[in-house]
């Protein structure tokens, strides 16, 4: 059993255990901290900003900073939820996220924090960039139109596939995800692995399961993202 | 006292979210009851007859036309809102932002599999209007109020802030009634 | 044939570095050096050799500008437009090359001879306008230089030969041979001071590393990069981390536009950057350092060299350090004596340190120390997360210090000649002497080494730059100050400052600056976390709206809630920082902006331009729109 650390997280005291990172400790706590790049078993990457924090004053992101004894975090804020909110809107006018015909509508992650943060429009102005669309592959595909370069296809392809199917290329505004070859299809990818599961939007997808599930009945429609966490906490005064 | 007055139009949209406007049901009579129909496909006024309270933008701007329209609906209306997608993001006509005019025009008018047209020329008729160089969403134009997502926003949507609007009440929808999709 | 020829010298190239999967960026400069490019098949065997994937070359070699995956000439012409080049002239400059190659910029002649780029600052700007042609830098360019170097090098193609006239001091060494001038104009007390070989290092090692950390610590040496982080602290963290191998990183990545005091260090006082190397190592208990040097200086790479072996030879670098001392028994000549010896020091360990040279290859971002370490280790120059710090963990997970030229050359400074001499110079929190690079508008560009605690207005007078209308103060991420504030003072706690200073007289427009630095950082913005990637794109688009006088009032509330989650959401200092030209002018030089925006009545977007929207339409349909677009 690690050593309990006590830290404070929006006025209230925490436990977590020594090696946690902020973002883990307070989720088991039952604090949602909203988050993209982070996915459960895969190292963090600290790259959407999304789950920044204050910590004693000071932005961190939370799934890289670890928690310390005494520690101070403000999650829950107007000036986090305005950051958060501004990050969101980036995402959407730096791609082209079409919800309207994405398989994805209702179970993606950026749209779900969207809903949450209660975006109707972004204020910045869309950038429509041109993107390359990898439909080589027998039973998986990209479209890097919705591609928010969180990176979980790199890591669950290296982490836990074994793989080395994805990697970033390029840099600034032109950075996008490569694959391990000419195409998709040059690649060992399979559509069983964790990779091909790991994308947080529509980038990546598996062919012709799209529908399966009818849209209206998605994980995010009725229930914000974060609700399981958040389920967790004790309620009040218990 | 006079009932206050709504436009609706659409742009580069589908109509599909007069459509959804039309699916509020029997709730169109409690409407009718609030609010007068101004400039609108719903009455078929073609003209402004005043100055609205709200008026209803459904679609982007893809063509100098759309601009006009929009411009005008921003000068006679005291609220303008963005409605559905199209309006806000551009939508599906927006598709054609990546790709090159020259290509988009040669594929509508010239290569397209279902097009016969042999001299090769684009319709030149001097009352079309010109196609702008993308799809605009409808804030990139001119100043919005409200934004009204979802491809279209549900009826329930629709209804809930139009009734807030009208009674002078903030639009705060609840979770289920903003979706973009 | 020639493929198998290409094939095998490939192999060999990864061969001769030991197929070493940290040496990528070496590598990868070396096949580029060999091929003119890397193309597909070079990477698959690239990373046949070094046993990894092909997607984690083309990674690499996409990140760097200097690399290129596509064909390019054998010389390549790369033609420096930060501000000041382009306020000296560099479009006229670029627009003879462009006409005399007949190609734009980013295009190859159509004898693949000759490609022709833009690049970032490449730290000349005290002789702009500048470039870089291949290797070889060409200064005080002007439009008929411009045509005459494209006609020599039609002829003899060696970009060496366009130097006729050697500069200043040891770049007219003859394995520097270059034209660039050092423009030391004001030699301090500390760094340009002679050098007093070996001294420094002599006296850190008969004291122990703890008392080489207080001495840094007692001359209250902050970084000289411009974080200004306590020198003696960051050694002090290295030291007491755990690991058997630690590393000591001289940051020679002077990226920062407007800055170019490494470079005459680097010239004229290498000795000195590799002492206090060596001495760093000492204090740390490191045997290992590793000077990264950009890119764009790659000029001075054979001198460096030279300097490190003349220095191994001589005892000063490589296995046991004064090995020779370290024995009781040789009487020392005459005037080495040590005043500091104290006795039971000759019994000291021995103490091994070396130095190599890693080479940069076109990427701003590797100026932030943990880029700098990614790049070392053959990867892209992402910066990493911290905590960890480089101080716990850095090069190969192993503590690493990474220090500035000018600081490491500050730290055998101090042990040269003691903690008080060096705090006799400069403030309480900000003691010594500072170099600063100073360029743009005034009648002496080049180094001045002054004390903490100049007032702005003593250095430019001091540069000639009486009629300043605006000074940029710490390069494209610092601080634009207004002439009102001319009596602020260059320190750790007003100006901090890396060192440039970039003088904009009568008639600049502090906007198009501002735009000009928004340009640099979208391009060299790593793309790694959200808020730089999109949020320069986005705060250059509003800013070049409002230069198109298309702006609103909105729009400077804005672009500063903008800066303010650039710079709070970004990762590494490239994002805390970027938004600062827009920042410090919004606030110092409002009224610029404000003349240029206007409210619409009527609630229409003025940055909506209908006929601008209808320009290509009225072209391709071959008639004018009937609306009325006034």
């Amino acid at each position: 059993m690690s050593q309990s650390v006590m830290f404070m997280i929006d006025g209230v005291q925490v436990e977590g255990r020594a090696g946690q990172s902020i973002l883990e400790a307070a989720g088991e706590a039952g604090v949602y901290i909203p988050r993209l790049c982070y996915k459960e078993g895969l190292s963090p990457h600290g790259s959407c900003r999304v789950c920044t924090v204050m910590v004693n004053g000071r932005p961190m992101s939370a799934c890289t900073s670890p928690i310390s004894l005494g520690m101070i975090v403000e999650n829950d804020s107007p000036r986090v939820a305005q950051l958060r909110r501004d990050l969101i809107e980036m995402l959407f006018v730096a791609g082209n996220h079409f919800c309207m015909f994405c398989e994805k509508s209702g179970d993606c992650e950026l749209q779900a924090l969207a809903y949450r943060f209660g975006i109707t429009a972004p204020k910045y102005p869309y950038m429509f960039p041109k993107r390359e669309v990898d439909a080589s592959h027998p039973d998986i595909f990209i479209d890097r139109n919705r591609c928010i370069l969180c990176g979980r296809c790199v890591r669950a392809s290296k982490e836990l596939d074994g793989k080395n199917v994805f990697q970033f290329v390029g840099r600034s505004a032109e950075k996008r995800i490569a694959v391990n070859g000419e195409a998709l299809a040059d690649t060992d990818a399979a559509v069983t692995d964790a990779a091909a599961d790991a994308c947080p939007v529509g980038a990546i997808l598996k062919k012709g399961v799209g529908y399966v599930v009818p849209v209206g009945k998605r994980e995010y429609d009725d229930k914000p993202i974060g609700s399981d966490i958040e389920a967790k906490r004790p309620a009040a005064g218990s | 006292m006079a009932k206050p007055k709504i436009a609706t139009t659409s742009l580069a949209g589908c109509f599909g979210c007069h459509m959804s406007l039309l699916d509020i049901d029997e709730r169109i009579l409690e409407l009718v009851e609030l609010v007068e129909f101004d400039k609108s496909p719903v009455d078929d006024i073609k003209n402004f007859t005043g100055r609205c309270a709200i008026g209803l933008v459904e679609g982007g701007c893809c063509n100098e036309h759309n601009v006009d329209v929009l411009r005008e609906f921003r000068r006679h209306c005291d609220i303008l809102i963005s409605v559905g997608d199209c309006a806000t993001m551009g939508g599906i006509p927006a598709l054609r932002n990546t790709v090159p005019l020259r290509e988009c025009l040669d594929e509508a008018f010239v290569n397209g599999p279902s097009v016969h047209n042999p001299d090769g020329k684009y319709p030149d008729d001097p009352e079309i209007p010109l196609i702008l160089d993308k799809v605009y969403p409808a804030h990139e134009v001119v100043k919005i109020d409200y934004f009204l997502p979802g491809c279209p926003p549900t009826a329930d949507t629709l209804w809930e802030a139009l009734v807030a609007l009208l009674n002078d009440k903030p639009v705060e929808l609840p979770y289920q009634l903003v979706k973009y999709d | 044939m020639a493929e198998i020829l290409e094939e095998a010298a490939i192999r060999e190239i990864c061969q001769a570095h030991d197929c070493n999967r940290a040496r990528l960026l070496d590598i990868a400069r070396a096949v580029h050096k060999k091929c003119g490019y890397i193309s597909g098949h070079a990477m698959n065997l690239i990373a046949d050799e070094l046993s990894t994937h092909r997607v984690e070359v083309e990674s690499l070699v996409s990140f760097y500008s200097f690399l290129s995956d596509k064909p390019r000439g054998r010389i390549v012409i790369r033609l420096c437009n930060d501000i000041i080049d382009q306020m000296n002239g560099a479009q006229l400059v670029g627009r003879a090359f462009s006409e005399e190659l007949g190609i734009d910029f980013g295009r190859t002649a159509s004898d693949g001879a000759i490609t022709l780029e833009h690049t970032a600052c490449i730290g000349m700007c005290d002789q702009a306008p500048a470039a870089l042609i291949n290797d070889v830098v060409v200064t005080n360019l002007s439009s008929d230089k411009a045509r005459e170097i494209v006609r020599e090098l039609r002829q003899h193609t060696d970009p060496q030969r366009l130097v006729k006239h050697l500069g200043d001091g040891n770049n007219a060494h003859e394995l520097v041979n270059s034209m660039v001038q050092n423009n030391v104009r004001l030699p301090g007390p500390s760094i340009f001071s002679p050098v007093n070989r070996g001294e420094a290092l002599r006296k850190a090692l008969v004291m122990s590393p703890a008392e080489v950390i207080r001495a840094i610590k007692t001359a209250r040496l902050r970084g000289r990069g411009g974080a200004g982080f306590p020198t003696g602290m960051k050694w002090e963290f290295a030291r007491a981390a755990p690991g058997d191998r630690k590393f000591v990183f001289c940051n020679a990545d002077e990226g920062e536009p407007g800055t170019f005091k490494d470079r005459a260090i680097l010239t004229e006082r290498a000795d000195r950057v590799f002492a206090g190397m060596t001495i760093a190592g000492y204090a740390i208990g490191a045997s290992e350092g590793i000077l990264y040097l950009r890119g764009e200086y790659a000029y001075l790479r054979p001198f460096l060299e030279h300097v490190l072996q003349k220095r191994r030879e001589d005892g000063l670098l490589g296995d046991d350090i004064f090995a020779a001392e370290r024995e009781p028994a040789p009487p020392k000549p005459a005037g080495e004596r040590d005043v500091h010896r104290r006795p039971g020091t000759a019994g000291r360990r021995p103490f091994s340190f070396d130095i190599r040279i890693q080479m940069g290859a076109g990427a701003y971002v590797c100026g932030e120390e943990t880029a700098l370490i990614n790049s070392c280790e053959g990867m892209r120059g992402d910066p990493r997360n911290r905590p960890p710090f480089p101080a716990q963990e850095g090069f190969l997970g192993c503590p690493t210090v990474v220090n500035n030229v000018e600081t490491l050359c500050c730290a055998a400074k101090i042990l040269e000649e003691g903690p008080a001499t060096f705090n006799q110079y400069g403030s309480e929190q900000s003691s010594g002497t500072k170099l600063l690079s100073i360029s743009g508008d005034c009648r002496r560009p080049g180094i001045y080494e002054v004390s903490f605690g100049i007032e702005l207005s003593e250095v430019l007078e001091m540069c000639g730059a009486r009629d300043a209308i605006a000074v940029q103060v710490g390069g494209a991420s610092g601080e634009m100050v207004a002439p009102d504030q001319y009596d602020r003072t260059i320190c750790f706690d007003d100006l901090c400052t890396g060192g440039a200073i970039m003088v904009f007289g009568p008639g600049r427009n502090v906007l198009e600056i501002a735009r000009s630095f928004m340009d640099f950082f979208v391009e060299e913005s790593c793309g790694y976390c959200t808020p730089c990637r999109v949020g320069n794109v986005l705060l250059r688009e509003r800013l070049e709206k409002i230069l198109d006088a298309k702006g609103e009032p909105a729009d400077l509330e804005y672009l500063e809630a903008l800066c303010r989650t650039i710079k709070t959401g970004s990762r590494c200092g490239l994002g805390q920082t970027s938004a600062n030209p827009v920042l410090t002018t919004l606030k110092n030089f409002r009224k610029v902006y404000e003349v240029m925006v206007q409210e619409d009545r009527e609630g229409l977007k003025r940055s909506f331009d209908l006929q601008r929207a209808v320009a290509e339409a009225e072209e391709l349909c071959g008639r004018e729109s009937i609306h009325n677009h006034v």
